[in-house]
């Protein structure tokens, strides 16, 4: 069988040049002056919601106050994700949307189990703590 | 002694460093003179032969994926005599400590000697033994010229050399943490250690932490992005495959330990209080959080010698593996799973009982792929010609001992049962029978079926075979007993005993301990014999066990460049299919070779980072500021070395590619 190496140097030459040429869009997207604006804008609408109502006393229920806070940040992470680096699930042959996946799958995991234990173990553990008092509900 | 609180001085100039800090024990003394004789040796070895610049130029500095590989392996040899050492002091020490007798360690020392042993054994030697290898091995599998960020390795290995650094320190200047290896407060806050133990534990493990989560980061995209064209993932050898999950884990799980260990940090440097008894704090998240990353450490340190057995026992047994792609989804099954178990470690502190049960049952599911695992390696070997190499009696002897480890671990799954075996012996025979029987025995494996690559010749068998009995033998004398003494409820870490009944039992355990220093005597010895009869164990042909894949597809040791023409793959077993269909070397015409030059600056920044770590554990702001500085601006300096790459002229490729022409000629292939 003739040299099937050297025919491999000139497949990655291709592709080397497939990456660097015109199909350059395809897998990296820069973003444009737009799409950073919008991404800047959105990010300040979203800090400055949650930093008002903390400023402002927050609202009736710290519950709902922590959740308004949190819930923004996530919104927050998705524009910095979508604006900032671009992700998206064409993005270096799916790997990025893949490594996105297992992201949020661990941690789902790792929040939600975390919060699951913890409570059991303040619970069972702890009954001297009130939790009442710190308006998280118990 | 252990040092009170109110000793704690603290000067502008050298922080909390003063007298107190030298240890007050003539064994740390006995010890110092020992490491200072034999390091003051070593500096005029250096010196008389005139090394130094050819460590500096050809390994320090070096980018080369297997001169790093090497390095992070001497490392982890180094450290595990000291490790060792450790182990064999506790033996001795739980072996004499009955009928009254305090044994000759004090409890300061003692308990600074288990620390030591656990975060030794697991930081610095399975964690760089098994960076080390991968370094060395996936490039060469994937057939790729180097990893895809090479200053970045050298780097990291760099990172965990100044947490070793640290760790070995804390021996001579202040002490060790006195905790345990995983250090959970309140013992480890401020209040209950106040001296520098622990912050010697912090400051070893962020700086090391740098080097692991920066090379997990690397290789993670090495494996993904510099592949040879045709290897698809499917096709990817089965070592790569269990790297690249091991990878995703450490890039996953170490910001954990790292986050861990800054509030732990911040509790213990500026008053907060995550981690302390009150004001709101709670010990159980330092024990939660820090299990998040722990529970996937220890498969980070096993699935890739995972893949080590995988390889061995596809060669020695000259057939493809048995079930390739179950072999792969296990391997993913595992990554996945080692997410879901991390409450097995803490079952005892207070959960309920659908807690206790959920993660009772995630661990007893983990269980199914390692054993679809084991099956694939039986069903591979079945109605084989098993040649048994070395590296295959290693197998052998993994397959045996860590199914007793694997059915142990379920045993301690069940919540129940783990009420009453917790922090007992039990648990230590337990994860010393999965981590000596899996992880030491493939990487003992790994060393001797890898050696020939790196080095271009064998390892001496007769020796290896020494060292593999004693340690085979010695292991399960020396922790057998311990199952024993778990069941009848002797908890872990204890310095002292009361029943005289127990004592037979330890002093079998400390009799396996010294089969174990003779095993581990032999391998060192096996190296030096190797190396001074290394013309008799030469390999000329690059393929010493008839491989499978792309690592034996070149001359041992193997070129810079690794490949002068880039490889092909076609299917599973890359080299095995080109030996099969009679593959010829190719004559191509060679091209200039683009390659990484080498640098200083990892040794520099990471010497800095040690620097400061070194300040921030005797609170020396001032050099901690000016170190920190350090990192900073050397970081930024190399950015500005434009002299980062070179090419090997295309004479000097073909020069080598000719001279390794006449090699195979000569070996006859």
């Amino acid at each position: 069988m003739p040299s099937i190496q050297a025919e491999g140097d000139k497949h990655h030459a291709e592709r080397r040049a497939e990456a660097h040429g015109d199909h350059h869009e395809d897998s990296h997207d820069h973003g444009s002056v737009r799409s950073y604006m919008t991404g800047f804008v959105l990010s300040v609408v979203l800090t400055a919601i949650p930093f008002a109502v903390v400023m402002g006393g927050g609202f009736e229920s710290r519950l709902l106050t922590a959740a308004v806070v949190v819930g923004l940040a996530v919104v927050q992470i998705l524009v910095h994700m979508v604006y900032f680096l671009h992700m998206n699930t064409r993005s270096d042959e799916g790997w990025t949307m893949m490594a996105l996946i297992f992201t949020v799958v661990i941690l789902v995991i790792v929040l939600a189990g975390s919060l699951w234990v913890m409570y059991h173990m303040n619970t069972n553990m702890m009954p001297q703590m009130d939790h009442e008092a710190l308006g998280l509900g118990s | 002694m252990a040092i009170s609180a109110d000793d704690i001085q603290t000067t502008f100039l050298l922080g909390r460093l003063d007298w107190h800090a030298i240890p007050q024990d003539p064994i740390v003394w006995a010890t110092f003179v020992v490491v200072a004789i034999g390091g003051v040796a070593m500096l005029w070895m250096l010196h008389k032969y005139r090394l130094w610049s050819w460590l500096w130029t050809e390994w320090f500095t070096s980018v080369d994926h297997k001169k790093i590989g090497i390095m992070y392996i001497v490392l982890a040899l180094v450290m595990f005599v000291r490790g060792f050492a450790d182990a064999i002091m506790m033996r001795l020490q739980q072996a004499i400590a009955f009928n009254g007798s305090e044994g000759y360690l004090n409890a300061h020392h003692y308990d600074q000697v288990f620390s030591a042993h656990g975060v030794i054994m697991i930081f610095f030697v399975a964690m760089p033994f098994v960076t080390g290898l991968m370094n060395y091995v996936v490039p060469l599998q994937i057939g790729a010229r180097d990893v895809s960020f090479p200053f970045l390795n050298n780097f990291s290995f760099w990172m965990t050399v100044g947490g070793a650094v640290l760790t070995m320190m804390s021996l001579f200047v202040g002490e060790f943490a006195q905790t345990g290896w995983l250090a959970f407060p309140p013992l480890s806050g401020l209040g209950y250690s106040p001296y520098v133990g622990v912050d010697y534990y912090i400051w070893g493990l962020q700086v090391a932490g740098v080097g692991t989560t920066l090379s997990g980061i690397n290789l993670l995209v090495t494996i993904i992005k510099m592949r040879a064209p045709g290897m698809t993932m499917m096709r990817m050898p089965i070592f790569t495959w269990t790297a690249l999950c091991t990878n995703i884990l450490i890039v996953a799980s170490f910001p954990v330990l790292t986050a861990t260990l800054v509030l732990l940090t911040l509790d213990r440097y500026v008053g907060t209080n995550f981690f302390t008894n009150d004001l709101g704090g709670n010990a159980m998240m330092y024990v939660n959080l820090i299990w998040i990353w722990g529970h996937p450490e220890v498969y980070i340190l096993i699935l890739p010698l995972f893949g080590v057995y995988s390889e061995v026992v596809a060669t020695f047994t000259g057939k493809r593996l048995f079930g390739y792609t179950s072999m792969v989804y296990a391997t993913v099954c595992i990554t996945i799973l080692s997410y879901l178990v991390w409450l097995h470690h803490f079952f005892t502190m207070g959960s309920g009982a659908s807690v206790n049960s959920f993660f009772g049952i995630t661990t007893m599911i983990i269980s199914v792929p390692t054993g679809a695992k084991i099956f694939n390696w039986l069903f591979t070997m079945y109605r084989s010609r098993i040649r048994f190499e070395l590296p295959m009696m290693w197998t052998i002897a993994f397959m045996l001992t860590f199914v007793i480890g694997g059915m142990t671990g379920v045993l301690l799954a069940v919540p129940p049962a783990d009420f009453v075996l917790h922090n007992s012996l039990f648990l230590v025979a337990h994860f010393h029978n999965v981590i000596i029987g899996g992880v030491l025995f493939g990487l003992f494996a790994a060393v001797y079926y890898w050696w020939p690559k790196a080095f271009g010749f064998r390892l001496d068998p007769w020796w290896g075979k020494v060292s593999f009995w004693f340690w085979v033998v010695g292991f399960w004398t020396a922790f057998a007993p311990l199952y024993i003494l778990g069941l009848m409820g002797v908890t872990r870490r204890m310095r002292v005993f009361d029943d005289p009944s127990l004592q037979i039992w330890f002093i079998i355990a400390a009799f396996g301990a010294v089969l174990i220093a003779i095993g581990i005597a032999a391998m060192f010895i096996q190296f030096g014999v190797s190396i001074m009869r290394r013309d008799r164990l030469r390999d000329e042909t690059g393929d010493p066990w008839d491989g499978r894949t792309l690592e034996w597809a070149t001359s041992s040791p193997p070129p810079a460049y690794n490949f002068a023409l880039t490889p092909v793959s076609h299917g599973l077993d890359t080299w095995w299919d080109m030996k099969r269909y009679g593959q010829t070397r190719p004559r191509a015409t060679y091209v200039p070779i683009h390659m990484p030059r080498n640098t200083g600056a990892g040794v520099v920044i990471a010497g800095f980072a040690t620097i400061c770590g070194f300040a921030l554990v005797w609170y020396i702001w001032w050099l901690a500021v000016l170190s920190f500085a350090g990192v900073v601006a050397a970081s930024i300096l190399h950015t500005f070395n434009y002299a980062r790459d070179y090419h090997i002229p295309a004479e000097e490729v073909r020069a080598t590619e000719d001279a390794r022409d006449r090699q195979l000629a000569s070996a006859g292939v």
